[in-house]
């Protein structure tokens, strides 16, 4: 037998073991609507619980593409230092970062692509549902035993296979949802642990910045000593014109900031 | 006839269409026979490809039940297993 007839038949005495559970049939229409909301109510969370995973996906992705900018720049600065080797070390993290960025992106288009099947998947319910209700109404209204039973095993056929395929689709959302959580959760501890800095294992946290800021910093001091250097000399020419005791003081001021500086270090 | 297509929804689909929708059936359960996920999922990707080209979307809010059955897009072997063995179903 094809596959198609195969599941199709599955699904109908799935539905016809529901419509068998109850003696008065109109209790099956009532029992299956009750069924009907809270299915529906339980695809209206599912959207949500996918929303959730995907924002904060979103948000990881966001975190760790601060931090792959932050190694570039830190490459940068290491080149225009003549460091070639704390280049690499940043280029080699962001590469690895590159990866779960790449990664992450993956499951957030899976998650949107399950969020908007879901979203489809509620609105066919919910148009079915709808049109149950009004149909148990008038069964129930014109209730005659041979006529109603025929006109409820259509209406619930129609409405238990739909069930049963917004079943599915919840369970494969919930299972999808489960795992990108487990994986999010996991990713969220290595950045609160500041270990995705870390991501080739070579060195130990951010050393790099580390060595780029003693580096900065002594460049600053030189530079800053340079500056001072130049801009005291036509100061001292000046002062020569206003008498010896400026120009004391003109000398002095360098003196002291330089040391100052130095103990800075 | 009516195809629902599970996660995707109903479409109603012309009689004559089905014989080339036999026939891309057999090879998804030729795939399934073999434990051959990578031949069950490019024949199921067919299969599902045949019956949304040839099959117009049913009315959202009839209660009818579909004639014909077919697994998600993405079904892996095993969950299609499952589907025929009935277990994971939400009865109706």
């Amino acid at each position: 037998m094809s596959l198609m007839k195969r599941i199709s038949l599955i699904f109908r005495s799935k539905a016809n073991k529901a419509l068998d559970r109850a003696e008065d049939p109109r209790e099956t229409l009532d029992y299956s609507y009750q069924r009907q909301l809270d299915l529906l109510s339980k695809v209206r969370r599912g959207v949500a619980d996918v929303a959730t995973s995907r924002k904060r996906v979103e948000l990881q992705v966001n975190q760790l593409e601060q931090q792959s900018a932050k190694l570039q720049d830190q490459a940068q600065k290491a080149i225009s230092m003549d460091r070639e080797d704390l280049a690499r070390e940043a280029l080699t993290r962001k590469s690895g970062l590159t990866t779960q960025i790449a990664d992450l992106k993956a499951q957030h288009a899976q998650l949107q692509g399950e969020e908007e099947k879901l979203t489809l998947a509620q609105q066919r319910l919910q148009a079915k549902v709808e049109s149950f209700r009004t149909r148990k109404e008038t069964i129930k209204a014109t209730y005659t035993a041979a006529e109603a039973q025929t006109r409820i095993n259509e209406a619930m056929s129609g409405i238990g296979e739909e069930m049963g395929d917004v079943g599915l689709a919840i369970q494969r959302a919930e299972d999808k949802t489960a795992q990108m959580q487990a994986r999010a959760g996991a990713i969220d501890e290595l950045i609160a642990s500041g270990a995705l800095d870390d991501v080739t294992s070579h060195g130990s946290g951010d050393d790099i910045a580390r060595e780029l800021e003693s580096m900065s910093s002594q460049a600053d001091v030189e530079s800053e000593l340079a500056r001072l250097k130049a801009g005291s000399e036509p100061q001292a020419i000046e002062a020569a014109d206003d008498g010896p005791i400026l120009e004391a003081q003109s000398e002095a001021q360098p003196e002291t900031e330089k040391s100052a500086a130095e103990d800075g270090q | 006839m009516i195809v629902r297509i599970l996660g995707e929804g109903q479409y109603d689909v012309a009689d004559d269409a089905l014989d080339r929708l036999n026939q891309l059936d057999s090879a998804v359960e030729a795939g399934i026979e073999a434990r051959d996920e990578e031949q069950f999922r490019s024949a199921l990707a067919a299969l599902l490809d045949g019956v949304r080209t040839v099959g117009a979307p049913h009315d959202a809010s009839s209660l009818d039940a579909s004639d014909l059955i077919l697994p998600h897009a993405d079904a892996s072997l095993d969950e299609v297993a499952d589907l025929l063995s009935g277990d994971g179903l939400i009865p109706g």
